[in-house]
């Protein structure tokens, strides 16, 4: 499936893009039959990991959000949706 | 035109607009707080930020907060505007208007109100200082952790 990823300020930096379209396969999934076929947040980050190997230092430092909604590494996604991953916030 | 109580935007902020939009006849009290940039910051002198959002997100974070004021604190009514883009010292980041029939919960809601933005809305800031920059890098956004918002919560109300 095909998703559009949106990265963030430090992420955006180590990436070298805000908007990218990635390609999950159900293959990237756990094999395990009960999460067959389905597509998490994780998978999108491990495969975006792949690519851009900068990012894994964020791993267990940032937020994400599916469709404008937060959500959190094991939320599903589903073709088309937009992934957001979000670096430690510094509004204000 | 109504004003839009809650904002991301490039343009200067300008509090009286705020303030316009949560004045009413049954509110006596507005309390208010400016965020600006700051110079020095940690002992280097800062030539500009540079802010950026996920504004649609952002936006719905604001609207999450105003919610969790109310909840709260049934009368009062807040006005939350962040900008983006460059700023220099001195310039106006944040602001935040509150109205509420009393002085007590207006402070409080503004300060909850600070604190929930700093800990939550999709919100950057890059640092340019003399000599280098740097991503300014706060809390790991979490909406529904509880025990992060009695912390605002608790600092609201001191």
């Amino acid at each position: 499936m095909r998703v559009k990823v949106r990265l963030f300020a430090q992420l955006r930096d180590l990436a070298g893009r805000g908007d990218l379209d990635c390609t999950v396969d159900a293959a990237d999934a756990p094999t395990d039959a009960a999460l067959a076929n389905t597509v998490r947040v994780e998978d999108v980050w491990q495969a975006l990991v792949r690519d851009h190997p900068a990012l894994a230092s964020f791993t267990r430092a940032m937020s994400t959000a599916v469709n404008l909604e937060y959500a959190r590494l094991d939320t599903p996604v589903r073709d088309g949706d937009e992934v957001a991953f979000l670096p430690p916030v510094s509004g204000g | 035109m109504p004003v839009l109580l809650l904002a991301v935007t490039a343009e200067p902020l300008n509090l009286a607009t705020l303030v316009e939009g949560v004045t009413a006849a049954k509110a006596g009290a507005i309390a208010s707080f400016l965020g600006t940039v700051r110079s020095p910051n940690q002992g280097r002198r800062v030539l500009h930020l540079e802010y950026e959002a996920y504004e649609p997100l952002a936006i719905r974070v604001f609207e999450r907060i105003r919610d969790e004021v109310a909840a709260e604190w049934p009368d009062a009514v807040l006005a939350l505007h962040h900008r983006i883009g460059r700023l220099g010292p001195g310039e106006v980041s944040v602001a935040i208007a509150v109205a509420s029939p009393h002085r007590a919960v207006a402070f409080a809601a503004c300060r909850y109100a600070i604190e929930r933005v700093k800990q939550v809305a999709p919100i950057w800031k890059r640092e340019v200082f003399e000599g280098g920059d740097t991503w300014v890098e706060g809390a790991v956004a979490s909406p529904d952790d509880e025990q992060a918002r009695r912390e605002a919560l608790k600092l609201a109300c001191v």
